[in-house]
């Protein structure tokens, strides 16, 4: 059984091929890292796994499911999660409500119940908050629980992110850029929690990031990406030798 | 400053936060119950309007505040609630299944202009759903076997049941128990996954994708639902103005609710309840002061003998008496609204809330935002 598989992904904007014959496996349990130089299109890699852009050509498979035509919002729902590089967290509702929308997919409410908020309703919101109570002490959050995000730190903010995505209770976690904005003991704290994602909550994780020390401590396994094309896949020591990495990063 | 102490998940989900919350909004039901046997028949007749102003608030506001779609052309939906509940009645329905099927009505009418509003967004919905009310508007005028045309509509009082509601107060309190009953029912949806999901659509429609809220849907509900309010409050609207003419449905009226809105504070219920009390007493106050000021300031003036201030009273009543002076003032009102206090009358409330809660250690600062961080490159 696959559980994600890229095949061939490519992707035009106008006459610019942003992405080009990209291909690559997921196992399970595993962080895989996408590294590449500024607009080699890592981002626009997740935005094509979470269905925002249709691929030009190419297949995307999760769990042996061809979601190449699945619409954005059914994503969350097979579960894949995404954070985004430029945090989009809904700014005017406080850090609960945001993690309790995460719960959407696993809405079982009718809107007439909900208009009358039946007992059911009242159920099942007390089940989604004892979920979303588990994701904050896992991250540490209980401080911030009925802060409103504008008011959140920047730090607090990627967490919030992160804890967000976790809600949906995903298979796969895309984490975009998680250590972007972060000083260097939030970096190093980011690197914890990916790992905890991946052993305590079996969750895999594909990532795309900058902070070399933070792939070199997390990842599996990393692609370098150039120009919307795939330069090599390997264990982060393995990439970082490769010549034509080297060239990609540092010209020559 | 009291800190509720929450020892069950059940806490958060409460209709009232704590017990002293639920006694204060028992003091506001009792005084709105005793208030017709302390007040004379013109003032009852002026708080009805804010009741039903409030519903009207309430459905823009679960729109406008809420799922962040602007629409220019609620004063049709309102219409439409008027004239389908006007035309049952007189064709024999009795007043219940005539308002519920004007709901109906009305909510079609908003499904039909919610589907092309899920590929527009701001300023091109608000010209979409102004070109919807201005077609509507001309409906009204033509189809004059249904709507009677210029000619006009009269609407009985009603008649719930058997039981008559022929008089001020009994009206008034139909049309408090029917906010009072939409405010509860939006709030439960605000309390539940769908109003989450419209929040989550206002503030971020690529994150609420990605969390798996259904765009298109969640969109359609949102205007469904809020015609539905405004189709209810087009039903009292009818019998509270007793004769229905095209001209009321205008975009102006609209507009007035857009200002009911802002005014109140985006993003709150109480918000949609204060604005009504603004937009519905206004022009009352500005008439009595039309009256009052000049009469006041002459006599005044014979007091003091300083004959100056005689005739600014008389410049100022003449002022106020002359057309489009209260649009003026809204507008005055609206401006200064956006400058000075832009969470409005609720998020005033707030601020003067807190201030005694926390005295004397009120900080202005506590209010100020804090820098909003990357925001660009947002894909729409």
């Amino acid at each position: 059984m696959t559980f994600f598989r890229a095949e061939n992904l490519a992707i035009n904007f106008g006459g610019i091929r942003a992405v080009d014959g990209v291909s690559f496996t997921l196992q399970k349990g595993e962080v895989f890292t996408i590294i590449g130089p500024n607009g080699a299109g890592k981002t626009t890699i997740f935005n094509l796994v979470s269905r925002i852009y249709d691929p030009t050509a190419g297949r995307l498979i999760f769990e042996d499911r061809d979601i190449t035509a699945t619409p954005p919002h059914r994503i969350a729902e097979l579960g894949i999660a995404r954070t985004f590089q430029n945090i989009e967290l809904f700014e005017h509702a406080t850090l609960l409500q945001n993690l309790l929308l995460a719960r959407h997919v696993h809405r079982r409410s009718s809107f007439f119940s909900e208009l009358l908020f039946l007992p059911s309703v009242r159920r099942m919101e007390v089940e989604h908050r004892e979920a979303v109570e588990k994701v904050i002490d896992f991250l540490d959050l209980q401080q911030y629980r009925d802060t409103f995000v504008v008011n959140l730190p920047y730090g607090a903010r990627k967490i919030a992110e992160l804890a967000r995505a976790l809600c949906t209770n995903p298979k796969l976690l895309l984490l975009d850029e998680p250590s972007s904005g972060l000083n260097v003991e939030e970096t190093d704290e980011m690197a914890f929690w990916i790992e905890d994602i991946k052993n305590l909550l079996g969750i895999s994780v594909l990532m795309v990031e900058h902070d070399m020390k933070l792939v070199a401590a997390v990842s599996d396994r990393v692609l370098v990406l150039n120009y919307g094309r795939p330069l090599a896949t390997g264990t982060p020591l393995e990439v970082q030798s490769r010549p034509e990495v080297i060239r990609a990063y540092f010209g020559g | 400053m009291r800190f509720p102490f929450k020892t069950s998940y059940e806490q958060d989900i409460r209709l009232f936060r704590d017990g002293t919350m639920a006694v204060w909004y028992a003091v506001l039901a009792f005084i709105v119950l005793g208030l017709p046997s302390l007040l004379s028949r013109y003032y009852i007749g002026e708080i009805t309007w804010v009741f039903i102003y409030g519903i009207c608030g309430v459905s823009l506001m679960v729109l406008v505040g809420y799922t962040g779609l602007v629409s220019l052309g609620h004063a049709a939906f309102l219409g439409i609630g008027a004239y389908a509940h006007a035309y049952l009645l007189r064709h024999g329905f009795p007043w219940v299944a005539s308002v519920a099927i004007a709901v109906l009505i009305t909510t079609a009418c908003g499904l039909i202009v919610g589907l092309p509003a899920l590929r527009m967004t701001g300023i091109y919905l608000a010209i979409a759903t102004l070109a919807f009310a201005v077609i509507i508007q001309e409906v009204f005028t033509r189809w004059e076997s249904v709507t009677g045309g210029f000619a006009g509509m009269a609407v009985d009082k009603p008649t719930i049941f058997g039981v008559r509601f022929n008089d001020e107060a009994s009206f008034y309190y139909l049309c408090a128990a029917l906010l009072a009953l939409t405010i509860l029912l939006t709030k439960n949806l605000l309390r539940s996954p769908t109003g989450r999901a419209w929040v989550a659509i206002r503030d971020s429609e690529i994150a609420a994708q990605s969390m798996g809220v259904h765009l298109a849907l969640y969109k359609s509900v949102a205007f469904a639902y809020s015609a539905a309010l405004m189709g209810l409050a087009g039903a009292l609207f009818a019998h509270k103005i007793a004769y229905l003419a095209p001209d009321i449905f205008s975009i102006l009226f609209s507009i007035q609710m857009l200002l009911l809105v802002i005014v109140g504070g985006l993003g709150s219920l109480q918000g949609a309840v204060f604005g009504a009390i603004f937009v519905a007493l206004l022009p009352p106050i500005i008439a009595i002061l039309r009256d009052s000021i000049p009469a006041n300031m002459v006599s005044i003036a014979s007091a003091t003998g300083i004959g100056l201030i005689g005739t600014a009273g008389r410049g100022i009543g003449e002022f106020l008496k002359k057309p489009g002076v209260e649009a003026g003032i809204f507008g005055l009102i609206l401006v200064l609204v956006i400058l000075v206090e832009p969470s409005g009358m609720y998020g005033r409330w707030t601020k003067i809330k807190l201030f005694f809660s926390t005295f004397p250690m009120y900080k202005r600062d506590s209010f100020k935002r804090q820098k909003t961080y990357m925001r660009s490159e947002r894909m729409r």
